[in-house]
């Protein structure tokens, strides 16, 4: 049995009632070990289940966390929602936008950072929150940008 | 009085170690609620009038008291915690779960007591990652420390969609479904989750349930603005002013008092233009109600709402039609595509907005605006419509001079100053349901 298949079997023991309640784990569980949600993602998940792929392709496809294209290996997330936005989250994206050479939901020319514009973050007090890698940065000013750039590439 | 009750013991740092929980206080509530009858309880939070902290500020020990005794059903009863926080200028469940986690586990198992529930899911929003780990790492010490006794918490995350904030959509959600609202009645206390009896709480409310039963709840309901405000409220307060942050303040402070005594004022050098009160669902509210009380009466009163305990400071560097433009994109974004008036309404917010803050749009065409807020406000199955459409109209009302400048210079009177200039939508995510403007 395969590592996600594991953790999978795993998972859905929290919801005794019902396994399709897994999906969502399920799903997370199979991103983070692809990188991304496949065709093959998408059946391995189904299969751990007992629901079909088109079942879990139409619950990923609600979810703003779900990739259902390939991702670069880094993930660069912007929080552009208005209380950042009040603050200058535009430049902060602005400063990526530059640093990267490419938009939001564009992934640089070598496949590593993808850079995304979110909505509200939950971080409105230290503004402007960017998520990297999911985890928060708050404060972030333009001019911390190149840094965390180069933070990224070095690993 | 304004005592600290949810947060405290975390005012300086993170209170998340067990024993240092244990030491001031913590867990004595539960043991002494498990000493009590489920109804006694219940009780003692009705007599607090402890209400709802996610928005509808409904009274928690009623909700609590129509969920139906085991006896009386053949299926389990189930608790399920609401820490889907996704409300632009909110983030206290944040704060609360990174702070006092164990606070939030000892909530949950007294309200899962007065409910003789033995199911809890915490449903935390997937992007909070920090605030998962602390409340699995809390979770872990209690259930080694024997305290979870036979309940059973599981800690579900979501994946990204404000909707699932909702009750209904989180239920949906939790079933493993597409996140969209269901049709009640049926109300969650008695078909919920799996369509069982179900209690569903914000994590602010929860958490405050062990301090009620310290201070006692004839005591806690004298804290605030009594009778309906009672007890203390974790404040959002952010935007342009000098020291935001979480506060937790009692209810029936000012508006003013929280953005100048607490929060230092206005960034320097600007002026308050208007504050977003409650949270982006909400009306806006104008510099001239700022001595108005943080308390539900008071605040509706004048049309506000306390919704999320938000207070966003905006000031005069800001574009209105920008402000309202990037509300009415996150709606539109963010709603499920279940009701029509709420799919293509709020779409149609968006477009007239654009055609507003491009000068191209029409004296006509702000009346069209505030025909289709009105159209789609209290004809869909949740208030996700409502909430698109409430803060869109007072900007229009409250600000319709700026409104009209626009159409008369034939752009934005600020020019590229605005402080939102060209701050769009998420337009790389996929939306629920395609987004084509």
């Amino acid at each position: 049995m395969s590592e996600l298949r594991d953790e999978i079997e795993q998972v859905r023991r929290d919801y005794p009632a019902a396994a399709h309640s897994a999906v969502l784990p399920a799903l997370r569980l199979a991103q983070e070990h692809y990188g991304w949600l496949s065709r093959e993602a998408f059946e391995e998940v189904a299969d751990a289940l007992d629901l079909t792929p088109a079942y879990c392709m139409s619950v990923a496809s609600f979810y703003d966390m779900f990739h259902l294209k390939p991702v670069g290996r880094h993930m660069v997330e912007v929080c552009t929602n208005v209380c950042c936005g009040l603050v200058n989250a535009q430049a902060v994206l602005e400063a990526f936008e530059s640093e990267l050479g490419v938009g939001p939901g564009e992934t640089t020319a070598d496949g590593e950072i993808t850079l995304r514009a979110v909505e509200c973050l939950g971080g409105c007090s230290t503004p402007t929150v960017v998520a990297v890698d999911r985890r928060y940065r708050q404060s972030v000013t333009p001019e911390q940008v190149p840094g965390i750039v180069e933070e990224l590439r070095r690993v | 009085m304004s005592e600290v009750l949810v947060l405290a013991g975390a005012e300086e740092s993170p209170l998340r170690d067990l024993a240092a929980y244990r030491e001031a206080g913590g867990y004595l509530q539960l043991e002494r609620a498990r000493a009590m009858s489920p109804q006694a309880v219940t009780q003692e939070l009705i007599e607090s009038n402890l209400r709802g902290r996610g928005g509808a500020f409904f009274p928690m020990g009623r909700k609590a008291s129509f969920i139906p005794t085991p006896d009386k059903v053949a299926k389990p009863i189930y608790l399920t915690v609401n820490a889907d926080e996704s409300e632009p200028g909110t983030f206290k469940d944040r704060e609360i779960m990174l702070r006092v986690p164990h606070r939030v586990i000892e909530g949950c198992l007294i309200a899962a007591h007065a409910i003789q529930s033995k199911h809890v899911y915490i449903y935390v929003r997937g992007e909070y990652l920090a605030e998962y780990e602390s409340l699995q790492a809390a979770l872990g010490q209690a259930r080694d420390a024997g305290i979870l006794a036979d309940v059973a918490i599981v800690i579900h995350r979501g994946a990204g969609a404000y909707i699932c904030g909702e009750e209904t959509a989180l239920l949906e959600s939790l079933e493993g479904k597409r996140g969209q609202p269901r049709s009640k009645p049926p109300f969650p206390a008695i078909s919920g989750l799996y369509a069982s009896p179900t209690l569903i709480n914000n994590i602010e409310t929860i958490t405050t349930v062990p301090k009620v039963l310290e201070v006692g709840p004839a005591a806690y309901a004298e804290i605030g603005a009594p009778p309906d405000s009672t007890g203390t409220r974790v404040f959002c307060l952010s935007g342009n002013v000098k020291r935001p942050g979480a506060y937790e303040l009692p209810h029936g402070i000012t508006v003013r008092h929280l953005i100048e005594e607490v929060g230092g004022g206005v960034t320097e050098g600007r002026t308050l233009k208007a504050v977003m009160m409650g949270g982006s669902s909400f009306p806006v509210m104008t510099p001239g109600d700022l001595d108005t009380k943080l308390d539900a009466d008071s605040l509706g009163k004048k049309g506000y709402f306390i919704g999320s305990g938000v207070v966003s400071v905006v000031d005069d560097k800001t574009c209105i039609v920008q402000f309202a433009l990037r509300i009415a994109q996150f709606y539109m974004h963010e709603s499920c595509g279940k009701c029509t008036p709420c799919r293509v309404g709020t779409r149609w917010l968006v477009q007239l907005l654009r055609a507003v803050e491009a000068g191209t749009a029409s004296e006509q065409d702000l009346e069209v605006l505030l025909d289709v807020c009105d159209r789609i406000i209290g004809k869909c199955l949740c208030v996700l419509g409502d909430s698109a459409a409430m803060p869109v109209a007072s900007c229009v009302t409250k600000f319709r001079d700026e409104f009209a400048a626009h159409l008369a210079q034939g752009g934005c009177p600020f020019g590229h100053d605005s402080t939102l200039d060209g701050l769009f939508a998420p337009v790389d995510q996929h939306a629920h349901v395609a987004v084509e403007v």
